[in-house]
C-alpha cells in the first residue's frame, strides 16, 4: 500500500509527547500513590493524607490563600477591565498593554522588586506572611484576571445595553441584569486562571519568606524526603481537585451561548 | 388627530471630535398615530435623528418636544418610547419570556400580569408558545418579531424602528412590511421608521421624510414624494426617473431633451430648470408623431414590462412600456403635460467630463486644457515625466475621466468663434438686474449658462472662453 501523508499525521509528534510526558508519568504517579514501600497495593497513603492534621491544614491554607488571592484579583480586575472596555479612549489597546506588560518581565525579578518594596513598608517580611503572599500572588496573577474579563466586556454588543436602557433600565439595573451576567464567562475564565496556580505556586511564598507549606511545597517536601508514595498521593489528590474545579467552570461556560474567552 | 405627539425643532447634531455635522437644522412634527419614515442613503443622518428621539444621542442645538414637554436631555429609560434595533439586540442570556418581560419586570408589575402581557404580544407577532425558547434557536425573522414584541409590550407612545427589516431576505421582508403596517393600524401607536429602501418607505408610510447629508429634502405623503419631487435628489432617490437640464421657454412651456413640451408648472420664462420624467410617463410612437425622436439602444424584459433605453442626440431616456421594441428602431417620444415635473435648478454651474491626453493634458473635443493631475489624483506624483500612483505604478490615463466645472460668471464670450474651448449660439437671455444671463447651445448640443454684463442678441454665434484658472477639477468616481 502506498503511503499517503494526511493532515492527521501532523498530530503524531504531539501524541508522542503526550504519551511520554503526560500519560506515562500519570500512570507512574497512580502506581506510586497506591503502593507502599514494599511495592504492594495499599490505600495507606490516602488514609495518611486525610488522617494527618498537618496535610489537611496545608490543603486548607492553600485553599484559603488561593480564594483570597482570587477575590482580591477579581475586585481589582473587574473595575479595571470595565473601565478599559467602556472608555471611549482611542488608546485603549495601549492601556491594556500597560496592564499586561509586567508579564514580560521575569517573575522572580518582579517578586524581588516587590519584596524590597514590602520590606520598606513593613520593616520585616516575617510579620505578615499571609498578607505578603496574597500581595505577591495578586501582583503576579492580576493580568490573567484582567484579560479574559476585558475581552468579554469589549466584545459585548453595546446595543444590548442601549436596548436595556430603552426598556427602562437605569445604569445599575443595566449592569446587574445585562453587563454582569454577560461577562461571567470572562470572570470564570479569569478565576480558573488565578485560582489554580495560586493553590500550588509556592515560589511566591518562598521568595517572600513565607515558610508555611501550600500544596505545591508540600509535594516538594515529600519528594525531597524520598517519600515517592506519599508525594504521589498528594499530587493525585490535587489533580482530582483541579479536575473537579475545571469541570464545574466548564459546565458554566458551555451553558452560555456566547461562551468562550481567553482559555 | 391633529395633535402632535413629537416635535423636533431646529435639531442640529455636530460631532465634536471632527466637526462633522450629522443632522442639520431638522424640523419635524409627527401627529399621534402616524407612520413616519425617515428615508435616505446611508450616512444621511436618519439613524442619528432616530437616536436623538430615543435618547441615545443628544442634539447639539435645538429641542425635542414630546406632547409639548421638552425631553431633549431626558435619558432613554425615562422616555415612553421604545426602539426596535437594527440587529435586534435580544439578550442572549435570557429566554424569550425573560426578554419580553424585561421592561415589565423593571416596572415591578405583578407576575400574572407580566405573563398575560407577554402572551398577548407573542400572539400579536404570531409566535405563540415561544416563551421558553432561547434566542439562539430562532431564525432572523423570528428574532425580529421578538424584538418588536419586546418593544410593544411596554405600550410605548412611540415605536422607533431602525432599519428593522434590513437583515431579512426579500420574501420575509415583504411579509414583515405588511405585518408591521397591520400592527400599526391595529395598535394606533405612532411609528417612526428608518430605512434606505424607497420601496419600503412608499409601501408603509403615512408620511415620508427624505433626507440627504443631514438635511431634510422633502416631507410629504408617499404620493407627493413620488409625483412631485421637490428637487433632483428626491426624484433620483425615489423610483426610476430621467432627469434633464431644461429651460422655460414661455408660459407653461419648457425646452429639454432637444424638444419643446407643454407642462403644468408655472415657472418664469428663462429660468433654468431640472425636468423629471418618470419612465412610465413617456409615450412611444412613430417617429413622425413624437415631439422628439430617438433610437432604441437597449431593451430589457422585466417580467411585467420592458425597460427601453432610447438615445436622442446627446440625451438618454429610460422608458417603461408593455410593448417591446427592437434595438435600432427609430421611435418618437411625447409627454402629457402632467407627466413632466419641473424643479427650479439649484445651480447654473457648467459641468463636463474630459479625458486625458498622452502628455497629461485634459482633452475636450480635441482641445487641450492644462491642469495639474497630481493634485486631482490622490497619492500620485510625476516621476521622470510619467504620472505614477502611490504604489509607484504608472497611472492608466485611458481609464480616468476628470469632471470639470466652472461658474457661469467665469465664462467669457467672444466675437471670435475660435477664441475659446467651444462655441455656440445664444438661445435665450434674461436681464438679471445688473447682468444678463445667457443660455448658449454649444456646437456639441449642450446648453450652458453664462453670466455677462454686456448685451448680446438672440441667435448670436459666440466663442466661449473658459479660463483654466477658474475651472475646478475632480476625479470622476
Amino acid at each position: 500500500m502506498k503511503y499517503r501523508f494526511s493532515r492527521k499525521h501532523l498530530a503524531i509528534p504531539y501524541a508522542l509527547f503526550l504519551l511520554v510526558f503526560v500519560v506515562l508519568p500519570l500512570i507512574v504517579i497512580v502506581y506510586y500513590a497506591f503502593t507502599g514501600n514494599d511495592g504492594k497495593p495499599t490505600a495507606d497513603n490516602l488514609l495518611n493524607f486525610f488522617g494527618d492534621p498537618n496535610t489537611l491544614g496545608t490543603l486548607l491554607y492553600s485553599f484559603i490563600l488561593a480564594l483570597v488571592t482570587t477575590c482580591v484579583c477579581l475586585l481589582i480586575a473587574y473595575p479595571v477591565a470595565y473601565a478599559l472596555a467602556f472608555s471611549g479612549l482611542k488608546s485603549k489597546s495601549v492601556l491594556v498593554m500597560l496592564f499586561i506588560m509586567p508579564m514580560w518581565i521575569n517573575f522572580t525579578l518582579r517578586l524581588t522588586a516587590l519584596k524590597e518594596i514590602l520590606t520598606l513598608i513593613e520593616g520585616n517580611l516575617a510579620f505578615h506572611p499571609f498578607l505578603n503572599s496574597v500581595v505577591g500572588m495578586t501582583y503576579d496573577f492580576l493580568p490573567f484576571m484582567i484579560l479574559p474579563i476585558y475581552n468579554q466586556l469589549d466584545r459585548l454588543d453595546k446595543s444590548l445595553i442601549e436596548a436595556a436602557t430603552d426598556l427602562g433600565a437605569d445604569k445599575v439595573k443595566c449592569f446587574t441584569r445585562i453587563t454582569l451576567p454577560l461577562s461571567m464567562p470572562g470572570v470564570i475564565s479569569g478565576v480558573a486562571m488565578v485560582f489554580l496556580p495560586a493553590m500550588t505556586n509556592y515560589v511566591v511564598l518562598d521568595m517572600l519568606y513565607n515558610s508555611t507549606y501550600i500544596m505545591g511545597s508540600l509535594i516538594g517536601s515529600y519528594f525531597s524526603a524520598y517519600d515517592w508514595h506519599g508525594g504521589s498521593m498528594i499530587s493525585l489528590i490535587l489533580l482530582a481537585l483541579i479536575c473537579i474545579f475545571t469541570l464545574l467552570t466548564r459546565d458554566n461556560e458551555s451553558s452560555d451561548v456566547r461562551g468562550g474567552s481567553l482559555i | 388627530m391633529a395633535q402632535n405627539i413629537i416635535e423636533l425643532k431646529n435639531i442640529t447634531r455636530r460631532f465634536d471630535d471632527d466637526g462633522y455635522i450629522a443632522v442639520k437644522d431638522f424640523n419635524l412634527s409627527v401627529g399621534r398615530g402616524e407612520f413616519v419614515t425617515f428615508l435616505g442613503p446611508s450616512g444621511c443622518g436618519k439613524t442619528t435623528t432616530l437616536r436623538m428621539i430615543a435618547g441615545f444621542d443628544t442634539p447639539t442645538e435645538g429641542e425635542i418636544l414630546l406632547n409639548g414637554k421638552d425631553i431633549t436631555v431626558l435619558p432613554p429609560n425615562k422616555r415612553p418610547i421604545n426602539t426596535v434595533f437594527q440587529r435586534y439586540a435580544l439578550f442572549p442570556h435570557m429566554n424569550i419570556f425573560e426578554n419580553i418581560a424585561f421592561g415589565l419586570k423593571l416596572k415591578k408589575l405583578p407576575r400574572e400580569e407580566v405573563i398575560k402581557k407577554v402572551k398577548h404580544v407573542l400572539d400579536l407577532v404570531d409566535l405563540e408558545g415561544f416563551e421558553e425558547r432561547s434566542v439562539a434557536t430562532l431564525s432572523g425573522g423570528q428574532q425580529q418579531r421578538i424584538a418588536i414584541a419586546r418593544a410593544l409590550v411596554n405600550e410605548p407612545e412611540i415605536l422607533l424602528l431602525d432599519e428593522p427589516l434590513g437583515a431579512l431576505d426579500l420574501k420575509m421582508r415583504k411579509e414583515m412590511q405588511i405585518e408591521l403596517k397591520a400592527m400599526h393600524r391595529q395598535l394606533g401607536i405612532t411609528f417612526i421608521y428608518v430605512t434606505h429602501d424607497q420601496e419600503e418607505a412608499l409601501t408603509m408610510s403615512d408620511k415620508i421624510v427624505v433626507m440627504n447629508r443631514g438635511s431634510i429634502q422633502q416631507i410629504g405623503t408617499p404620493e407627493d414624494i413620488y409625483n412631485e419631487p421637490k428637487n433632483a435628489f428626491v426624484a433620483d432617490f425615489i423610483g426610476e426617473s430621467n432627469i434633464f437640464k431644461g429651460i422655460m421657454t414661455g408660459k407653461l412651456r419648457v425646452r429639454f431633451c432637444g424638444g419643446e413640451f407643454e407642462c403644468m408648472d408655472d415657472v418664469d420664462e428663462g429660468t433654468l430648470v431640472d425636468v423629471v420624467v418618470r419612465p412610465e410617463d413617456v409615450i412611444l410612437s412613430d417617429p413622425a408623431d413624437g415631439t422628439v425622436t430617438g433610437t432604441v439602444t437597449a431593451v430589457t424584459f422585466k417580467g411585467m414590462h420592458y425597460e427601453i433605453t432610447v438615445e436622442s442626440g446627446k440625451y438618454e431616456m429610460v422608458i417603461v412600456s408593455t410593448k417591446a421594441q427592437q434595438v435600432g428602431d427609430k421611435v418618437g417620444m411625447s409627454l402629457e403635460p402632467d407627466g413632466i415635473h419641473i424643479m427650479i435648478a439649484e445651480d447654473h454651474i457648467t459641468r463636463f467630463e474630459a479625458g486625458i491626453t498622452s502628455d497629461y493634458k485634459l482633452d475636450y473635443n480635441g482641445k487641450e486644457i492644462n491642469c495639474d493631475l497630481t493634485k486631482i489624483i490622490p497619492g500620485s506624483s510625476m516621476k521622470d515625466g510619467v504620472l505614477t500612483d502611490s504604489a509607484g505604478q504608472s497611472v492608466d490615463i485611458e481609464k480616468i475621466k476628470i469632471n470639470v466645472s466652472i461658474q457661469p460668471g467665469d465664462i467669457e464670450m467672444s466675437d471670435d468663434i475660435e477664441a475659446g474651448l467651444t462655441h455656440g449660439h445664444i438661445i435665450n437671455l434674461i436681464y438679471k438686474g445688473d447682468h444678463y444671463c445667457y443660455v448658449i447651445r454649444t456646437a456639441h448640443g449642450h446648453d450652458l449658462i453664462v453670466d455677462d454684463e454686456y448685451l448680446w442678441n438672440m441667435g448670436d454665434q459666440v466663442g466661449l472662453i473658459l479660463p483654466e484658472d477658474k475651472m475646478s477639477f475632480a476625479l470622476k468616481k
